[in-house]
């Protein structure tokens, strides 16, 4: 996926982390940004490409752009409330 | 004067409204209840139940029978994987192996350290992670009574309550599970 150059004003390192975490950290995590604020989630669990999403929809956060490279997943996540 | 269809119309098109924004308002609720005092079993109604926390989703997990041991602080510490008739074990053992004393707690040894591996946490963890995100855990009175666990054997934060309780909450729930 081409990269938007989206620029994050938090980074949480989810690597090596498996369910249900990431999804628990992010949670936690988005809740210290300013509304407007962007995340980005890095995260090593395959089953994250699935959950992410899922938590972003159900939250109504926006997930802005999901990046893949090197056996990681990176998720940019705007704060929208 | 008499009320012309407009009105009625227009009138509908308010109440529409309006029941659209309360109901896209009201959160979700998810009703567990947690059955079983195995480690295998302790993990699927905590992972789901702070993911469901996480998600904005409402949720409290009864703890009955041999799922009250989760919420015993005596007791969660040591939660058991049982080595007798699960042929779904990784490594295939036959019930009368199983059987053996001591296959029990290798059973359990062999799960936790390949949980470790992939870094899940810990059943404590959960717990925790389930108090500070405002999951309820309520446990069984019934089963408090009939195994002679006392309020204080169970973890800070713990409601406890009956069956007419937690179905007063259920009702009002959209995902209710049985673990």
């Amino acid at each position: 996926m081409e990269k938007k150059g989206n620029k994050p004003d938090g980074v949480l390192d989810c690597r090596k982390l498996s369910c249900p975490v990431p999804v628990l950290k992010t949670k936690h995590a988005i809740s210290k940004l300013e509304i407007g604020g962007i995340l980005e989630v890095i995260c090593t669990d395959p089953g994250s490409v699935k959950d992410i999403p899922a938590w972003a929809k159900q939250t109504g956060q926006e997930l802005l752009e999901i990046v893949h490279e090197n056996n990681h997943y990176n998720f940019f996540i705007k704060r929208v409330k | 004067m008499s009320v012309t269809e407009q009105d009625v119309k227009y009138i509908e098109s308010i109440v529409e409204e309006k029941l659209k924004r309360l109901l896209s308002e009201r959160k979700k609720r998810m009703a567990i209840i947690a059955s079983k005092g195995t480690l295998d079993m302790a993990y699927p109604p905590l992972i789901l139940a702070t993911t469901a926390a996480a998600m904005d989703i409402e949720c409290a997990i009864f703890f009955t029978f041999y799922g009250l041991d989760i919420i015993n602080k005596n007791k969660n510490k040591n939660l058991q994987v049982p080595s007798l008739a699960n042929p779904a074990m990784p490594v295939p053992m036959p019930n009368i192996i199983g059987a053996l004393p001591g296959m029990t707690a290798m059973a359990t040894m062999m799960m936790k350290s390949w949980m470790a591996k992939v870094n899940v946490p810990s059943i404590t963890d959960l717990l925790n992670i389930a108090v500070e995100s405002g999951v309820k855990l309520i446990g069984c009175q019934m089963t408090m009574d009939v195994m002679g666990t006392k309020k204080e054997d169970l973890m800070d934060g713990i409601e406890v309550a009956g069956a007419a309780a937690f179905m007063e909450y259920a009702s009002g729930a959209d995902i209710t599970l049985f673990v």
